[in-house]
């Protein structure tokens, strides 16, 4: 897993409320048995239309957003589905940074296992980056993990964000939990020797 | 000893290790596994020189890309992708020494309706799957939810799953269920009062009246859909009707073994006096027979109500969705939502596809004929749904009314499988997500109950259930 420190990119409006998983990939495309080439499937439905061609209407569409790290979006991001593929789409087309007022559990359990630092921000904030991204031209965010804090380049932006500190040591460091979990293996040992007792 | 909430119990006993401003280390009794959230994870533990820790503890089906038609054990699955998911499953499965219960065996099916039928689903015990509808299993009292590919894999190595303790939330349904309102109508009303968001880093217990007097089929509806919520995971405390589900199941202990798990599944209750960071609760009497409207599990209505107009909603958020929604669903604001036809039926997936749900279908589809501009399915959860479902001749009462009777799996609920919907085709569904898209690219799917399905099918139009004459 990359390690997450900082990150300066344009950043993407997706300004819709309740954005579920089956929207960030559909059910379709999730029959690969890699965890790769997935991106070319994010927001299939809402990205392309029909008969395949390009919507030209889909915010992300636009060239100005073209190579954006960053994403935001309305509350209640990545509901529905435990879909892991939804991740692996977001990274695969490029985002490594998600900003939304709230975030369903289990995506953000998957997006920690991916790298993905999701930030949670308040919702008039949250307006406020939509709205400078829709209405300007490259607009930017620089995000740095370490001071967990969150910026524009004229400074009008600048919020702090909270996160765990097991969550943050996992990002910085690009860490996979089984290592961790199996430092603790005499513990689970224990655990089932007992269980095996009681029963 | 303060009292404690069944969750808490039930987390208490699971710790391996816990450690401040860390998720704690949960051991897992059992890990349910399909074809479509696991290939990621056998590959990962292939390239670390892992393997599963507890096969015992670990069950496998092919339910998602599983084809239904009559006969498909002995056809070749015709989508290519589809085949290799389904062999990467088999193959893994002989690798790591799991049983997997595939097409063919009796004891294949959704994933959620086969632990519980097989008896491993049992109170007490912490449960995942790579899916998000493992919010079921918590209608037993067990603490039991969705987890995604890399924990998957962290499951099959270590046993274990990290997970920071969630709050806890009180839904207590005062009063008993009117006539004609099932339990997929009570938690879409629910979902309808507390959004899809509103459960978000909570596990539920339900609780009260309409609960205690309801079905494990019916326990096992409403906790299903916790989800849709934003729920961690559902619960409902264990009782009698708990204990007399599972005696007698096969994965279930036998005999003495049995009256000592009750004994100590009995304990598990939430303690008088015990707080819930959260509290809400429902009125069952006021709840009438519900359709969503939307592309949400939240845009519900009852079926005697209108579509509604999103000028009338004050958060500028929630009306652009409620506008976009309705364009989606070609629906008008004002529209009666029974003057709408329809185009398809799905009675299925693990939210209503159990013996309950397809009695009840039947009772309303005896000696009636599916309208003419309707295709209607009837998708059992599980093999051995079907197989009872065919010995009381419910198959043949689907059949006589022009319903195509089809092999267990989740089928239409995400069209994984070639059961899916045109673009623009309007259905009935008994599944769990009217998400775009969810069903078929351009599909447009209104939630309902079996009994409203299935009448919606007859009539080709939504009916209100509560008038309808059984025949």
């Amino acid at each position: 897993m990359k390690p997450f420190t900082t990150l300066n990119s344009i950043v993407a409006p997706l300004d819709r409320v309740d954005v579920d998983t089956d929207q960030i990939i559909p059910a379709q495309f999730l029959k690969r048995v890699e965890r790769t080439g997935f991106g070319q499937f994010l927001f299939h439905k809402w990205r392309f239309e029909e008969d395949g061609s390009t919507n030209l209407d889909f915010e992300l569409n636009q060239p100005r957003y073209l190579g954006s790290s960053i994403l935001v979006s309305g509350r209640n991001f990545g509901s529905g589905s435990s879909r892991e593929h939804a991740p692996w789409a977001l990274l695969d087309y490029g985002f490594r940074c998600v900003i939304a007022p709230s975030f369903a559990d289990i995506f953000t359990n998957n997006c920690l296992q991916n790298g993905i630092l999701l930030i949670q921000l308040n919702e008039r904030t949250v307006r406020h980056i939509i709205n400078n991204a829709l209405n300007g031209k490259g607009y930017e965010l620089t995000v740095n993990l370490q001071t967990q804090r969150v910026w524009d380049q004229d400074k009008k932006i600048e919020a702090e964000f909270d996160i765990d500190e097991f969550s943050k040591y996992k990002l910085v460091n690009g860490l996979d939990d089984i290592d961790l979990t199996l430092q603790y293996e005499d513990k689970i040992l224990d655990f089932e020797k007992s269980k095996t007792q009681l029963h | 000893m303060p009292p404690k909430t069944m969750f808490e119990k039930i987390w208490n006993s699971h710790v391996v290790h816990e450690e401040v401003d860390q998720p704690s280390i949960l051991y897992v009794d059992l890990h349910l596994i399909h074809e479509v959230t696991t290939p990621q994870a056998f590959d990962g533990l292939r390239e670390a020189g892992r393997l599963v820790r507890r096969p015992d503890l670990t069950i496998a089906t092919a339910d998602h890309n599983t084809p239904t038609n009559i006969g498909r054990a002995f056809m070749p699955v015709t989508d290519p992708i589809a085949r290799q998911q389904l062999e990467a499953l088999s193959n893994n499965c002989q690798e790591f020494g799991i049983n997997l219960y595939d097409m063919g065996s009796p004891k294949q099916g959704i994933v959620h309706i086969i632990g519980p039928e097989q008896g491993w689903t049992q109170p007490g015990k912490v449960i995942v799957c790579g899916d998000s509808h493992t919010s079921t299993h918590g209608a037993f009292g067990a603490f039991a939810f969705g987890i995604g590919t890399s924990e998957v894999e962290h499951v099959l190595a270590t046993q274990t799953v990290r997970q920071n303790i969630p709050k806890t939330m009180e839904i207590r349904i005062d009063g008993a269920l009117p006539f004609g309102v099932t339990a997929k109508d009570l938690i879409l009303g629910i979902i309808g009062e507390i959004g899809v968001g509103g459960g978000q880093g909570h596990v539920i217990e339900y609780t009260g009246e309409a609960i205690q007097s309801m079905s494990m089929d019916g326990r096992m509806t409403v906790c299903n859909m916790t989800i849709e919520g934003g729920g961690r995971a559902g619960m409902v405390a264990p009782d009698e009707t708990t204990f007399d589900y599972l005696r007698g199941r096969p994965q279930a202990p036998q005999g003495e073994e049995f009256e000592k798990a009750v004994e100590e599944w009995s304990a598990l209750k939430t303690d008088e006096g015990s707080e819930f960071d959260n509290l809400v609760t429902i009125d069952a009497t006021s709840i009438e027979p519900m359709i969503s409207w939307g592309t949400n599990p939240s845009m519900v209505m009852p079926v005697t109500g209108l579509v509604p107009d999103p000028n009338l909603i004050d958060s500028k958020d929630n009306r652009k969705a409620a506008e976009s929604a309705l364009e989606y669903m070609d629906l008008e604001p004002g529209t009666s939502i029974q003057n709408i036809k329809l185009d398809r039926v799905f009675i299925g997936s693990c939210t209503n596809a159990r013996l309950d749900d397809l009695r009840a279908a039947a009772t309303i589809a005896k000696g009636h004929k599916v309208n003419d501009h309707v295709y209607a399915m009837v998708v059992p959860g599980s093999t051995a749904v079907k197989l009872q479902a065919e010995s009381e001749g419910l198959d043949s009462i689907f059949k006589d009314a022009g319903f195509d009777w089809r092999e267990a799996g989740c089928s239409m609920c995400l069209g994984m499988n070639p059961d899916v919907l045109s673009p623009g085709e309007r259905c009935a569904s008994t599944s769990n997500r009217n998400f775009e898209g969810r069903q078929g690219r351009g599909g447009r799917t209104h939630l309902v109950s079996p009994e409203m399905a299935t009448a919606a099918a007859i009539a080709g139009q939504f009916v209100d259930i509560r008038e309808w004459e059984l025949s």
